[in-house]
């Protein structure tokens, strides 16, 4: 059975085929009712909207179906069940679990339960595999991955996309350039462990001094809940903020990511330059997550 | 249990039969104990000596506990703290097996993941997983990493 659990369980020729499945779905290139007969049961204990809803769009535009929990408050869980419990009776409703949690590992936990496939769509602070296939997806659609200057900014220690996107990219042959503000700098052991993958990590604590040097611009967001204070909340973000101003004299094809949503990393203004690719970004879930449930289900 | 040597220390006396465990990296006897559920409210009867001269180690400790043998599960646990441990299974005052601990490659139900979040930390009906890394153990399920005091995480 193929589950989709951690960016760590998946090789670079596997990347690879999925990125090729989803860019066959994205241009059409498939058979609309491929997953008929089949249904995916999206169970989410953590809001979510994006990934939610782009999962059961792939799910329709495959023809197949989707059930749903949308919270915690609606599901047994309040009643003391199990996470495991709850999946082991899921199992005998759907095709396929797709998994948002707030614990990490969760996911890992409900393939070892789970008589049907399990795609994780986020646990806690750990892996979120389907964000990363879009985000490399968006970048491959304009340029290989290979050999490219990618900095990654913002929070980058609690940010799970960044982590994720980073043990990705570390096998295609990226120059990592992290930015990020005192405090938030990314772990020291996701770091070694990027360079023992035979990946150049560079360090900056200003994105003035790298963005011109860049390919791709991944911002993530800076939680307000990770100062203790407003103020220096504000002092930082305000420095870390992307605007049309630092954007003066950077390469012509850089490209602007962000996974969504934001909270003022990225100035409105931005939205109209070429670089920025964030909705794009957005929309690339679908074809992607076609190519996961149809992967898993086929 | 004791004897007095002629230079006026104690020694302790051989056992009759169950486990001794030689070449405890020094100070670690008690965090042995600890881990092999050992307290002041069970019923063993056990000799400790800790920061005893050795000439491999140049100290070490070793825990004696009688009518008790050691399963494997209860090694790969001491071979966390003390990697070059002896255990030696004693049955009629003779060493019957002598193996030393080796660390598995992984280790399940033996640490408890220090990281909140994980969900094997949870209410669920699953053990703590750890891979052993040489940088360290790696939960297989939040992908935490422990690199330092793993005594203070065994379960």
């Amino acid at each position: 059975m193929y589950h989709i659990i951690s960016i760590r369980d998946l090789e670079r020729k596997e990347l690879d085929y999925l990125l090729d499945r989803a860019q066959e779905f994205d241009t059409g290139n498939y058979q609309p009712r491929m997953l008929e007969d089949k249904l995916a049961a999206l169970l989410f204990f953590e809001p979510s909207t994006r990934t939610r809803m782009s999962f059961a769009t792939a799910m329709a535009r495959l023809g197949g179906r989707s059930i749903s929990v949308d919270s915690v408050e609606a599901s047994s869980i309040v009643k003391g069940e199990t996470l495991a419990d709850t999946i082991r009776v899921v199992s005998g409703y759907a095709d396929a679990i797709v998994l948002r949690h707030p614990k990490e590992g969760a996911a890992r936990l409900a393939s070892e339960f789970a008589s049907v496939p399990v795609i994780n769509a986020g646990d806690g602070a750990g892996q979120h595999p389907s964000q990363t296939l879009l985000d490399l997806y968006t970048i491959r659609q304009s340029m290989p991955i290979k050999g490219l200057d990618v900095g990654l900014l913002g929070d980058l220690r609690y940010g799970r996309t960044a982590h994720s996107l980073a043990l990705a990219l570390s096998l295609y042959g990226v120059t990592l350039h992290t930015i990020a503000p005192g405090g938030l700098e990314m772990p020291a052991n996701i770091t070694l462990e990027l360079r023992e993958r035979g990946m150049e990590v560079v360090e900056h604590e200003d994105v003035e001094e790298v963005v011109r040097d860049l390919d791709v611009l991944y911002v993530t967001r800076i939680q307000r809940e990770r100062f203790p204070d407003s103020a220096s909340y504000y002092n930082v973000a305000s420095s870390y903020r992307i605007t049309p101003d630092l954007l003066a004299g950077v390469r012509d094809h850089l490209m602007i990511l962000h996974p969504l949503p934001r909270a003022g990393e990225i100035d409105p203004a931005v939205d109209q330059t070429p670089y920025a690719r964030y909705f794009e970004q957005a929309r690339n879930g679908v074809p992607v997550r076609m190519a996961l449930l149809h992967e898993v289900m086929k | 249990m004791t004897r007095k040597d002629p230079s006026g220390g104690l020694i302790i006396s051989p056992i009759k039969n169950g486990t001794v465990i030689d070449h405890i990296t020094a100070g670690e006897a008690l965090n042995v104990l600890r881990i092999l559920g050992i307290t002041g409210s069970t019923r063993e009867c056990l000799s400790i000596a800790t920061n005893v001269k050795s000439k491999r180690m140049g100290r070490k400790d070793i825990v004696k506990i009688e009518n008790r043998e050691l399963c494997t599960e209860e090694v790969d646990r001491i071979a966390l703290l003390a990697p070059q441990a002896k255990i030696n299974i004693i049955r009629d005052f003779q060493v019957v097996e002598k193996k030393g601990v080796e660390i598995p490659k992984v280790l399940k139900g033996v640490v408890r993941c220090p990281n909140p979040g994980c969900i094997t930390n949870a209410n669920e009906p699953v053990e703590s997983t750890f891979e052993v890394l040489p940088k360290g153990l790696h939960c297989l399920y939040c992908d935490w990493l422990v690199k330092n005091d793993i005594a203070s995480h065994i379960i």
